[in-house]
């Protein structure tokens, strides 16, 4: 008979890297009855093996690497005695009513069922691996997602080879590009299928040109090669439906594969429950509380939208407190007539997907298309914003005070575009 | 150099910047959303320099290596003399954030930025 331990809370956190630890922090100021819980032996996530600056330039107005940003948290967590779990894994999540959630977990003190009225979701994203993204040929030893080579390297100081080729140009693989270039690896190609970069125009600058590391755009690794260890890889130019073109493959000599080909929103959990995905973003569909359709659960960081500012992902995890806590206040929120936000010209996506109008409210959203010289803009309150460049790789963030969203109080719809400026 | 383009490193939003000489000599530069861009415009064409960051290992502590940056940026050729020094380091646990690891390399101070906690071995 296994004794199971029944404990009850206000806020269950899930994950505890920047956006759960921020949740936690913030549940806890708030008066809420918080418990953190990650299956990983340590707090941080990733910011953790970050060791690169450029941390913290809005949340804290200083420049800080991905290690000093979230210690500066752990720091917080501690004065205010926020309860964690680490070495915990969820095994299920119960929906008892609306304002009851049971959350199974199994720790190394035992099983504990905790019994919660409102869910935060923090659980991060995962790497796409290299089944995702039609490489075939050898499976030999060598080949690395851009986050593994970023423990071994920046966590326990090894190098996981010698001479490198990087699948995609995600920020993560190129900032492990500069990294391999730092500590004396050979970066031989950064090879990426779109005809333009994935990650931050700053990292292809400071991570790619300073070291000389060239980039294939429009281009892809059709095949690895090698008996025990990776050996080459096989690149061949792609035409403009992204197909390889027959005679243009070429060899790379090389001994490890850097897989930087994106992150997928990590929320197998909660789709066991009903969770509805918006097919954009990967993530869920949320209202402006970050609160997903299943009443009282709230996702942010990086199970929310792909961020690319651990700032951004610590301002989701402070509003699904805040979000938690008015849900706990009116025992649920209280029903509006929520106006959908909705995808103008070339915009890939835009997330929260419905808002109130009658709160200030922040809007993500990503272009889907290179374009210069534009501007951005929500017709139905008369909002713009001039830009001279907007790439997929940045993110738009905007900020729309209570005031400005009253201009559209008649309005069925909020939507965002982009267009041209003269 | 009439007229360079710059994508500013600063900070995420990667501000494309021009880079001028105004008819007196002076340095114009346009497209940056803050003073910083400006800033770094500048410097960038006259004397480009680089945060440089890497790990050091540590014996006795929570974790086998601490991460360490220069406390500011470094010439772009004095890159490859800050990475030697920090490989031929080896530092005993504890070890705090801010703490100087290397003292003035290339017109900077090595400093830690993880925190290493020391562990009682069997």
């Amino acid at each position: 008979m296994i004794e199971v331990l029944e404990l009850n809370y206000d806020s269950v956190v899930i994950g505890a890297g920047p956006a759960g630890i921020a949740a936690a922090i913030r549940a806890q100021e708030l008066g809420l009855k918080t418990v953190l819980v990650e299956n990983r032996d340590l707090l941080g996530g990733i910011p953790l093996q970050c060791v690169h600056p450029g941390f913290g330039l809005h949340y804290f107005r200083e420049d800080l690497t991905g290690t000093e940003f979230i210690y500066r948290f752990f720091d917080k967590m501690e004065k205010l005695g926020v309860e964690y779990l680490l070495k915990s894994h969820v095994h299920s999540i119960e929906l008892v009513a609306h304002n009851e959630k049971i959350v199974n977990v199994i720790t190394p003190q035992g099983v504990m069922r905790l019994k919660t009225k409102t869910l935060i979701y923090t659980a991060g994203a995962r790497e796409r691996h290299i089944f995702e993204i039609n490489v075939v040929g050898d499976r030999p030893a060598g080949i690395y997602t851009a986050g593994e080579a970023q423990t071994l390297m920046d966590i326990y100081g090894i190098i996981p080879g010698k001479e490198i080729v990087i699948i995609g140009s995600g920020d993560v693989g190129l900032i492990m590009a500069r990294r391999f270039a730092l500590e004396g690896a050979k970066v031989k190609a950064v090879i990426e299928l779109m005809h333009y970069p994935g990650g931050l125009m700053r990292n292809i600058v400071q991570c790619l040109q300073d070291y000389d590391i060239p980039l294939y755009l429009g281009h892809v690794v059709t095949r690895v090669v090698g008996k025990k260890r990776v050996e080459k890889v096989i690149v061949a130019k792609v035409d403009e439906k992204l197909k390889p073109i027959k005679g243009t493959e070429f060899e790379i000599p090389c001994d490890t594969v850097v897989l930087a080909a994106g992150l997928i929103p990590n929320l197998d959990m909660l789709e066991k429950i009903g969770l509805i995905i918006d097919p954009y973003t990967r993530g869920p569909i949320v209202n402006e509380f970050l609160e997903t359709n299943i009443p009282g659960v709230f996702v942010a960081g990086n199970a929310l939208v792909i961020n690319d500012l651990v700032d951004y992902v610590v301002e989701q995890g402070e509003l699904a407190a805040e979000g938690a806590r008015y849900f706990i206040e009116n025992d649920g929120i209280p029903t509006i007539d929520w106006k959908p936000v909705v995808r103008g010209r070339n915009i890939r996506f835009i997330v929260p997907h419905y808002i109130s109008g009658k709160r200030d409210v922040i809007l993500y959203a990503r272009v889907q298309q290179p374009e210069k010289n534009v501007i951005v803009a929500i017709p139905e309150i008369g909002w713009k914003m001039k830009q001279f460049n907007v790439r997929p790789a940045e993110m738009i963030r905007v900020k729309l005070t209570k005031r400005l969203l009253e201009r559209a109080s008649s309005a069925e719809k909020i939507s965002m575009e982009v267009i041209p400026s003269e | 150099m009439s007229e360079r383009e710059l994508t500013c490193i600063i900070c995420p939003a990667s501000c494309t910047l021009k880079v001028s000489v105004e008819p007196g000599g002076s340095l114009k530069v346009e497209g940056a959303l803050c003073p910083r861009g400006v800033e770094y415009a500048k410097q960038e064409v006259t004397d480009p320099r680089r945060i440089v960051m890497s790990v050091v290992k540590v014996v006795g502590g929570d974790l086998p290596t601490v991460s360490v940056k220069t406390n500011r940026p470094v010439p772009k050729k004095c890159i490859q003399e800050v990475m030697k020094a920090t490989a031929s380091i080896e530092l005993k646990a504890p070890v705090e954030i801010g703490q100087v690891i290397i003292k003035d390399i290339c017109g900077a101070d090595v400093v830690a930025t993880r925190r290493v906690k020391k562990v009682n071995s069997m």
